[in-house]
């Protein structure tokens, strides 16, 4: 029998396979095409401490192998996230994480006080590299000073599992992930989408409202590899490695590059069972190779 | 209402004129629950660049056959690879998606579509038929081959058919076809599809004579079911997903698509936006 358990923290997930922010809804919408409670975790869309309305329309570009967004965190805030979409989570047998973010210290930290009363909610993933909205957001995770600020000042209110999603819009990846731990971060997660821009060259215009936007999918999957393997090579806490992922192998990759466990995300949307399959996959692969515990892959790369 | 991903076998893909196809597509198991105006998500194989699935309307559903009907135009790289799919194939669906068309009881109505937008008015007419309602269809394209399908909507509707160059119909647009100008008051309820400008002119000639209208919007998407938030519309209570809480829409809940109360002239619709 193998094992796909993993631990974030002291948190045991029943697999590594979890759901990347922003992708994957609150989960319930995906529920007509898989059984939420097989996945490892599911990291729910952004939260902050007021409603958002959002980047105008358009949003989003098709680009080679991925796609660029620019939604700028859109939600209702975390007042309705506490009453109203928290309760229809509870049925499934899964971790939920919130994505914390905000334009202030202040507000993220009022968003983890609110999340870190619900029982339900085990982590929160704090969100210092969205590259859409004009304050905040990235400009946290860009610097070390800042990105340690944030950590600490969250840190003191948030008493369960915290990790903080890494921009990898910056010179060095590795420095910005050991300010986090330093700051008391149980995790890090990485990466987010990567700074870039479509052109429509017919009219001369951006594609995106915004004129950047957040680019994912396989296009970026080399970068964000690389960008695990250095910062398993910084820190010492556990790293949830995330890009492109959109099979068994790719995650396989990023276990063995340093990750503990893997976040897919833009994937979903051109398979929306494809959380289920990497699953399946990396069982596969544990009993093709021997192997009794799918943490004897972490950090296993042979250089 | 369930949504299933199946693997489609292709049954035909026809040319429906122009750069107009449609895609005869069979179910391996009985067929969900369609409503007229829902759609589809498409995923296109063996080309990098198409990384995403296609979302297009459901032209026809059979659920004595288990097969749906797509009407599709040719206009990237998307559709141009699927034009190419060959009887036999099997394309992967995800489906139905989204919010369709509000069915009422009311006999006097009106679709009106524009080039290929007319894809879901058929499924939408013949839904109307099995509850002894014959609608008034107005298409409407640049020219003959942009107005696909008239003799399929000629089965299902009273049709009629504008063009901007006289070469089918009536010559102009489909707000100024004879239909349109003189009788609009006599229909009760309105449903349209088509270029945004036209939907528009549509909707606001509806506003003005208070005739509900429904409009079906094509913004561009990825995920489809409400989880990526790139395809909102401006609404009058915010941002709104067009693949969940659309792609059909009440025209008066629509941010800029009302008639603007400080115009002058009291019949906007004839303004030939």
């Amino acid at each position: 029998m193998t094992d796909l358990s993993v631990k974030i923290n002291k948190l045991k997930l029943k697999n590594p396979v979890m759901t990347a922010s922003g992708t994957f809804g609150y989960g319930y919408e995906f529920e007509d095409f898989l059984d939420l409670s097989r996945l490892g975790g599911i990291v729910v869309k952004a939260t902050t401490s007021k409603h958002r309305e959002g980047n105008k329309y358009p949003r989003m570009a098709e680009t080679a192998l991925g796609m660029l967004n620019a939604v700028g965190l859109q939600n209702k805030g975390v007042d309705y996230f506490v009453k109203e979409t928290c309760p229809k989570l509870t049925k499934y047998d899964t971790h939920f994480f919130a994505n914390v973010s905000d334009s202030t210290i202040e507000g993220y930290v009022e968003v983890a006080e609110k999340i870190n009363e619900l029982d339900y909610i085990p982590g929160i993933e704090l969100n210092i590299s969205c590259p859409n909205v004009k304050e905040g957001g990235m400009a946290f995770g860009t610097s070390c000073p800042s990105a340690f600020a944030v950590t600490e000042a969250v840190r003191k209110v948030y008493k369960k599992t915290l990790i903080v999603k890494l921009s990898p819009n910056v010179t060095n990846i590795a420095e910005i992930a050991k300010a986090v731990e330093d700051a008391g971060a149980d995790s890090v997660s990485l990466i987010n989408t990567l700074l870039g821009m479509a052109i429509d060259a017919e009219k001369r215009r951006p594609v995106l409202s915004t004129v950047t936007g957040g680019l994912s999918g396989p296009a970026v999957k080399p970068v964000a590899l690389r960008m695990v393997y250095q910062v398993s090579k910084a820190v010492k806490i556990p790293i949830i490695g995330m890009g492109g992922i959109s099979n068994a192998t790719d995650a396989i990759e990023f276990l063995l590059a340093g990750a503990t466990a893997i976040q897919v995300g833009t994937a979903n949307f051109i398979d929306p069972q494809v959380t289920i399959k990497i699953i399946e996959g990396i069982e596969d692969y544990l009993i093709r190779h021997r192997i009794k515990k799918v943490t004897d892959l972490i950090g296993a790369l042979e250089v | 209402m369930r949504k299933v991903i199946h693997s489609l076998k292709v049954l035909e893909n026809k040319s429906a004129g122009g750069d107009n196809f449609t895609l005869l597509l069979e179910a391996p198991e009985p067929l969900p629950t369609i409503t007229p105006g829902q759609f589809c998500e498409v995923k296109v194989d063996n080309d990098p660049t198409v990384y995403l699935r296609r979302p297009f309307s459901i032209h026809n559903v059979d659920y004595k056959s288990n097969t749906i009907t797509l009407l599709i135009k040719v206009l990237g790289k998307g559709t141009a690879k699927l034009s190419g799919i060959k009887e036999g194939d099997a394309l992967n669906v995800v489906y139905p998606l989204g919010k369709g068309f509000t069915i009422s009881d009311e006999p006097k109505v009106l679709l009106v579509g524009g080039g290929c937008g007319v894809a879901p008015l058929l499924y939408m007419a013949r839904v109307l038929n099995e509850k002894g309602i014959r609608p008034t269809i107005l298409v409407g394209g640049r020219t003959t081959v942009d107005v696909p399908r008239v003799e399929a909507y000629k089965e299902v509707g009273e049709t009629h058919v504008a063009t901007e160059d006289g070469s089918l119909g009536e010559k102009g647009l489909v707000t100024q076809h004879s239909v349109f100008k003189s009788h609009l008051a006599d229909f009760k309820r309105i449903y349209t599809c088509g270029p945004e400008g036209m939907m528009k002119a549509v909707a606001k000639a509806a506003e003005a004579l208070e005739i509900p209208c429904e409009v079906s919007l094509e913004n561009t998407m990825a995920c489809g079911i409400g989880v990526c938030l790139c395809c909102v519309t401006e609404t009058k209570e915010g941002h709104k997903c067009v693949c969940t809480e659309g792609p059909v829409f009440d025209s008066t809940q629509l941010n800029g698509w009302n008639i603007d109360k400080a115009s002058t002239c009291s019949k906007p619709y004839l303004k030939n936006e």
